[in-house]
């Protein structure tokens, strides 16, 4: 059968890509674009690990297929980071160790950074609320909560 | 997922045109909108359409409220509809409801025509593993009424099929009076959401009165006396990313400390979502009282059968609808 031709912008960049219509974006990220970042978790939505933002939404790309993504702009946890330089969320996650064996943290990194992006000044309770579409089995969810409002509070400083 | 061929078309009227058709599972073509049922579906085996129609870009997503009422594009977000300030102000329960639903990225994805039409989670259906399900295959018979049924319905049920419906949304419009604009090749037509949704009977595989070729184009919520005091209770196994095991939509209008006008409707314990008009006639001029509440509550216990480890939902069910009118009444 014809692969489907798709049109798309991820982390800034025009990307082209053939897919079957059964493709995942998930699938397409990490199979063919070499985007291993986002982690499939359960491949049913539950997780939260495959977390993207499309058009600045977040959503779970292992719900999303492929040639939905045409036309669309696409950010992942690959476009989070400026070079060398780690966005202020990655560099808490690692100060407060937020992180155990590491594989949901791409999604809870792209999951806080939308939530920072529509609110600046959450509460804790906003936070757990907010990042309950993450699911992670190491840490307890305490440290990572901590580095979110941590991070918000330093953004809010600088911005001053 | 199983191969199919998947349509992109240019515009609605090419998408209604391949007669495609939601909540069937012997429906050879079936819509996709935000996906985020479809794919699990698809990704499970559970559906297996030779084509899936894609309704990305055809559908109208917009929020509009007025005098009228409230009018919801079906291409509109649960995320977008729960936060929007006239659902909030004046229609608490559909927001509550919504909010109470799923994660931030569901309901970033997922539509307002989709939540309506997403699938059972009975775990028998969604298992291709188990061979009898009326719903998934016709005739094969149902595991759930002597199985593991802690999940299921106990009011709308037949005996082939016991599947609870499992949208939160759903229950909050049906409270409201909602209706549904239905959008097919031969034109419009307007459903109350009451009416929308289908009994099983023994078609537990025909899920609602959609046509083929006919999709959800808008929901509308008429304006009325009671939506703005209005809560939705859910109580699930934890507290969040879960379907409701009870759910009460309820709306009030106050004169004073007496109910003038009550709607009330379940979740969780119907086949489809479930409004209670004998508990709201029961409640209309009476008081907040938690005797006068709970002898209104259980009528809605009339006709309920559980069939074992779903027991409990129809007590259980009774104090959800107490609960939720003790916190609405207590609403300014």
């Amino acid at each position: 059968m014809a692969k489907l031709h798709i049109s798309t912008t991820i982390n800034g960049e025009p990307i082209e890509f053939l897919c079957d219509p059964p493709q995942t974006m998930l699938e397409v990220l990490r199979d063919q674009l070499g985007l291993t970042g986002s982690k499939e978790g359960c491949g049913s939505g539950d997780c939260g690990a495959c977390s993207i933002t499309v058009d600045g939404r977040l959503v779970c790309s292992c719900l999303m297929l492929a040639a939905e993504a045409e036309g669309h702009r696409l950010e992942t946890i690959e476009g989070m980071a400026r070079g060398d330089q780690l966005h202020p969320l990655q560099k808490k996650f690692v100060e407060l160790a937020a992180l155990q064996c590491g594989i949901c943290t791409p999604g809870f990194l792209v999951a806080s950074k939308a939530l920072l992006d529509r609110n600046p000044n959450p509460t804790e309770t906003e936070v757990r609320y907010w990042l309950a579409g993450n699911l992670c089995r190491c840490t307890g969810y305490d440290k990572i909560i901590r580095a979110v409002m941590e991070v918000a509070a330093d953004m809010r400083e600088t911005a001053r | 997922m199983h191969t199919f061929i998947l349509e992109r078309p240019r515009d609605l009227a090419a998408a209604l045109a391949f007669h495609a058709q939601a909540g069937r599972n012997d429906a050879p073509a079936e819509y996709i909108a935000g996906g985020t049922d479809m794919v699990q579906l698809l990704q499970e085996h559970v559906r297996r359409p030779e084509r899936l129609v894609s309704l990305a870009g055809l559908l109208d997503g917009h929020i509009e409220a007025g005098p009228q009422g409230l009018r919801l594009g079906a291409a509109a977000t649960m995320a977008d509809v729960a936060v929007h300030p006239a659902v909030v102000e004046q229609f608490p329960v559909i927001s509550e409801a919504l909010l109470n639903s799923a994660s931030p990225q569901v309901r970033n994805q997922a539509t307002m025509g989709g939540n309506l039409l997403q699938r059972t989670r009975c775990p028998y259906f969604r298992d291709v593993g188990y061979a009898a399900c009326n719903k998934r295959s016709p005739g094969s018979g149902c595991s759930a009424i002597d199985g593991e049924n802690r999940w299921h319905a106990v009011v709308g049920t037949s005996d082939d099929c016991i599947a609870a419906n499992p949208s939160d949304l759903a229950v909050a419009l049906v409270a409201l009076e909602a209706g549904v604009e239905l959008r097919g090749a031969g034109g419009q037509r307007f459903v109350p959401l009451i009416d929308f949704h289908r009994l099983p009977g023994n078609t537990p595989h025909i899920e609602s009165v959609l046509e083929p070729g006919e999709v959800i184009a808008a929901i509308t919520v008429p304006a009325s006396s009671t939506a703005r005091r209005s809560h939705y209770l859910k109580v699930r196994d934890r507290a969040s990313f879960e379907f409701a095991v009870v759910s009460a939509a309820v709306a009030l209008d106050m004169d004073g400390g007496r109910i003038r006008a009550a709607r009330v409707a379940l979740g969780g314990v119907g086949t489809k979502p479930w409004r209670v008009p004998k508990v709201e006639a029961a409640l209309a001029g009476g008081s907040l009282d938690p005797a006068v509440l709970r002898r209104a509550a259980a009528l809605a216990a009339e006709g309920a059968q559980g069939r074992g480890h779903n027991d409990f939902k129809i007590e259980l069910m009774q104090r959800a609808i107490v609960r939720a009118i003790e916190t609405a009444g207590a609403r300014a």
